[in-house]
Order: C-alpha cells, then structure tokens, then sequence
C-alpha cells in the first residue's frame, strides 16, 4: 500500500492547524491593536484559514482516508 | 428589586420556553414511534440542521455562564483553548470518528455507539459497559444544567425567584419535551434556538460596548483594572493547562452520547463534509463574543457576587431589563436543549444497550417508548436533586465529566481502525482509564514520600490526560497480548471496498 503524498501533505497541514490554533510565540504578550489583544485577532484569523483548508481536504481528500471510494 | 421588572423577567423566560414547546408538539405529530426515527430522525437530517443541532448540543451552561465566569476571573484566554479544542481538534474527530461512525452506522443500522462496538465485538457485556459508563459521566452534565439554570433564574431576577426553581423549571420542560418530541423535535429547537443564541450574543456585544463607550474606551479600561487578562497566559492559563483542557475536552466531547449520536443521523456524506468545514468559523462566532463579554465585565469593574454569574450582572448593568431577561432565557434555553439531547440519547442507551438485552428482548417498541420515557425521567429528577447540594463550580463539573467521557475516546478510536484490537484489549482500555479517573476524582491527593498521588496534575498535566494515554497503552497493549475470540468480527468496521 503507497499514500500519494497529498495523504502526508494533509497530516501536516493538520499538524500545523492543531500546534498554531494558540500562538505559542505571543506568550505573555499584551499589545492591543484595534481595541482586542493581537493574540484574539489571530485566533479569528486562524480559525478562517482552519475552515478554508478543513473545505479544500472536503474537495480533494475526504475519502483518502477511509479505504471507501469517493462519493458526491 | 422593581415588581415591573419581575413580571418582565418571568414573562419573557416563560414565553420563551413556551415557544420551543410548540416547536416540539409540531415535531410530535410528525414522529413516528420506531427507534430509527424518534432516535435519529430517520438518518435524515440536513447540514444546517445536524450542524445546528451538534453546535447547539455545546450551547450549554458551560458556554454561557461557566466560560465567561473563568474569563471574568482569569481573563479571555478560554477563547483560545475553545479555538484549539472546538475549532480544530474536534473538526478533525468529527471527521476521524464522526465519518467513520456515519460510514458503519449506515451499512449496520447502528443508533448507539454501544451497539456498534458490542456487534464488532460479539460482546452484550460489552456494550453494556460503555452505556453503564456513558450514563454515569452524562449525569454531572445534566446537572450541570440544572445548576446554570438556576443560577440563572437567581442572577437575573438578583434572588426574587430563588435557585431550586429555576433548576426545577428546566427539569420539567427537559422531561416534557424528552418524552414529546423525538429527536427531530429537539433538533429543530436546537437549530432554532443555535440561531438565537449567536444573534443574541452579538447583539449584547453591541449593547455592551455602545453603553459603555466603545471599544477602545474598555479596552482602556482592562488596561487600566486586570492588565493581566490582556497578556496571553498566565495566572490559571499555563500552556499544560490550555494544552490538557483542550484535548480532554475535545476527545470527551466525541463521546457524549448525544453528539456520538449525531454521527449516524447524517443523510449524507456531503453533510458531513459541510459541517466539518463550517464548524471554525461558528466557533469564532460564538464564543469570542460570550467570553469576551465576562472578560470585558472585570475590566468594567462589574461586581459579581460569590456564587453567581458574571452575564447576567453584566447584562444587568448595561442592558435594559427585558434584553438581560431575552439573553437568559435564550441561554435557559440552551442549556435546555443541551439536556434534552442528552437525556433522549442516554435514553437509548438505556433501552437499547440494558433493557433490550438484558431485562427484556422482547419488548414491543411501546413498551420500550415508555421504559426510556420514565427513564428519562427519574435520571432528570435525580440529578435534579444532586443539583441541589451544588457539588462544585460549574467548571469544575463539567470538566470532570468531559474527563469521563474522554477516557472512552482511543480505545474507540482504536478499534474504530485497528483490526487487530480484541475484545479484552477494549475492557482493559475503558476499564483501567476509568478505574484511573475516578480514583482521581474522588479521592484525595495523598503524598507518599514527597510524591502527590490523586492530586489535580502530574508534571503540571491533568491527570484526565494520564488517564486517556492509559487508556491508550491498555487497549493496544492488551490487545497484542491476547487473540480475537469467537464472535469478534473486524469485518464489521472494514467500510468500502477499495483495496489499497
């Protein structure tokens, strides 16, 4: 059994969206921009680029996983 | 207190309740009594629906009362740990579990997640294991409830209306409603009451601001009052905590039965894949303007008295008293349609994973209907009871049952992908973690030579976390170690064709 490389491309991506959905590097950091701390307006950011990629793996990579065939 | 005030209060929370009864007598008329429909609506539901119906399942006292209490008292931080837990990790389970379960479910027929597992495993003892055990951590959830919604009642209307009948009155309308509606009436409520609830929320947020002077004039104001809840972590929030809080949450939640549930009501795959990559972005919507709203009250300088929630005051504070009222009864009502989810889920574990095949098989579906009825119940008034003596924060317990529920998740997962897993490899794995978690629970840290058993953490982790990696260990362990008996069948969770 060979995974194409898109199985280990989404593994990673998804690693990436689990480690980065708190920013680590903004610990302890405080600064406001816009009336909210920055840390708040990268969660929102972060969790749209979670959606977009979460309707792209729907797209193309759904199935991958699950030994089925792709279905609509 | 005004008189006005209390008879705003008291209408607005009544007719609102009212209002989702209806919606339940509709949906009444149009279930029929078979298991596959008052249970799962037929495997039938649409993406707006499922998705409203799982995120308004999380629309629980937790969410509007215990959330913001801890933002209120530690600062916003919660938003993130709800990001990592909700936004992200229970996305990618919904897909790992949640397709999976749908994919099997619907070549087998399953309605519980005990019936699944006990038909891989040729196992009645089995199956009657994860109902006993989903049971038990269910019922802190729904006192959970019980306990925001009379803590509710007594915010809102600053102890007029006292707290055992707020907690009353939800009991009732859960048991109503439960027995009436099946679950197309709850996830209809559910959908309706989802949008509600975001709306409302965000309406607050404006209210709030506007009333206090804009944004910039309270962020000045945390600046100026809790410096502390502006800068990410700190105090409560160190990245163990954020870290452990986050993945038990999110694996507990997998296996709550009435979201477990939700897995197999899909009508299609195409549901699944919407809902999935819908379900950050109703995260954001959601829980950034609840929780910014308690941390917001600390910076406000809002004072909450010991015991009580930090919405309604804030609400009272900033808000005319027929909104606070709107907010609350509209949060009432989520912590309602939390409950009710619950209860008719746990409903069918009771009938279909005990009483059918333990007590009686032959049961007609009548009978059956009324066993999960007064089941319902008497599990609704016990734990109303139990909600009285208020054991602990509403944080506090719902984080513990969360925990349960989260020493269920691998060894699930693990046979939900692992051929090789055995029967006794799944009693070692939910046994041992479960043996392990309430000895936590409920005893006692004891230090023996300097080292602190049963205590909250080990190395600064929840021992939840210990527990599920127990779990863990024992199931795959266990599983290497003994042999598939007769009447194991990994055949049942192969899904698709597809030779790869």
């Amino acid at each position: 059994m060979t995974r194409p490389k898109t199985d280990y491309l989404w593994v990673g991506v998804f690693a990436v969206l689990v480690t980065f959905a708190v920013p680590w590097f903004m610990w302890r950091d405080a600064t406001v921009w816009a009336g909210l701390p920055v840390w708040l307006w990268w969660h929102v950011g972060w969790m749209a680029l979670a959606s977009v990629a979460f309707y792209l793996f729907t797209r193309g990579a759904w199935d991958r996983g699950m030994n089925v065939d792709g279905e609509v | 207190m005004v008189a006005s005030d209390l008879l705003v209060q008291t209408g607005v929370v009544g007719a609102y309740l009212v209002v989702s009864l209806l919606v339940g007598f509709v949906a009444y008329r149009l279930t029929s009594r078979d298991a596959e429909d008052y249970y799962l609506a037929s495997r039938s539901l649409g993406t707006v629906v499922l998705l409203f119906t799982t995120f308004a399942t999380l629309l629980s006292a937790f969410t509007f009362f215990g959330g913001p209490n801890v933002a209120y008292s530690a600062g916003p931080e919660w938003i993130l740990v709800m990001g990592l837990m909700d936004g992200v990790l229970f996305a990618l389970l919904w897909y790992v579990v949640g397709y999976r379960q749908w994919l099997i479910g619907r070549a087998h027929g399953y309605v519980t997640l005990g019936e699944m597992l006990g038909d891989r495993f040729g196992s009645k003892h089995l199956r009657a294991l994860v109902a006993v055990f989903s049971l038990f951590w269910l019922f802190p959830y729904v006192m959970l409830q019980q306990m925001g919604a009379g803590e509710a009642i007594v915010g809102l209307t600053e102890g007029a209306v006292p707290y055992w009948a707020g907690a009353a009155l939800i009991t009732l309308f859960m048991i109503l409603y439960v027995g009436l509606a099946g679950l197309r009436g709850v996830a209809w409520t559910d959908t309706i009451q989802g949008l509600f609830m975001l709306s409302i929320v965000w309406v607050a947020v404006a209210w709030v601001v506007s009333a206090a002077g804009g944004l910039s004039t309270i962020s000045a104001g945390m600046a100026a009052n809790t410096p502390e809840a502006l800068a990410l972590g700190g105090g409560l929030y160190t990245p163990q905590y954020v870290i452990s809080t986050a993945v038990t949450i999110a694996f507990g939640v997998v296996m709550f039965p009435q979201i477990n549930q939700r897995f197999f009501m899909a009508k299609d795959a195409r549901v699944l894949k919407r809902s999935f990559a819908l379900w950050p972005v109703l995260v954001v919507l959601l829980f950034v303007p609840a929780f910014l709203l308690g941390a917001w009250a600390a910076g406000l300088g809002v004072e909450v008295a010991e015991g009580s929630n930090v919405i309604p005051a804030l609400l009272n504070e900033y808000t005319p008293v027929w909104f606070a009222a709107l907010v609350i009864a509209g949060a009432m009502a989520a912590m309602m349609s939390s409950s009710d989810s619950m209860l008719l889920s746990g409903s069918s574990y009771l009938t279909r994973d005990l009483y059918r095949p333990f007590v009686n098989p032959m049961a007609s579906d009548d009978r059956e209907g009324w066993v999960a009825r007064i089941g319902v119940a008497a599990f609704a008034v016990l734990s109303f009871v139990a909600s009285l003596f208020r054991p602990g924060t509403l944080v506090e317990v719902g984080d513990t049952a969360f925990g349960g529920f989260a020493q269920l998740a691998l060894p699930v997962m693990v046979a939900l992908y692992w051929p090789r897993t055995t029967k006794l490899g799944m009693y070692a794995g939910i046994v041992g973690a479960q043996a392990f978690y309430l000895l936590h629970v409920f005893l006692p840290p004891v230090t023996v030579r300097g080292a602190t058993l049963f205590g909250p953490t080990y190395l600064g982790w929840d021992f939840a976390l210990w527990g599920m990696g127990l779990s863990l260990v024992l199931t795959v362990g266990v599983s290497l170690l003994t042999p598939a008996a007769a009447g194991e069948d990994a055949g049942t969770f192969a899904v698709g064709s597809r030779a790869d």
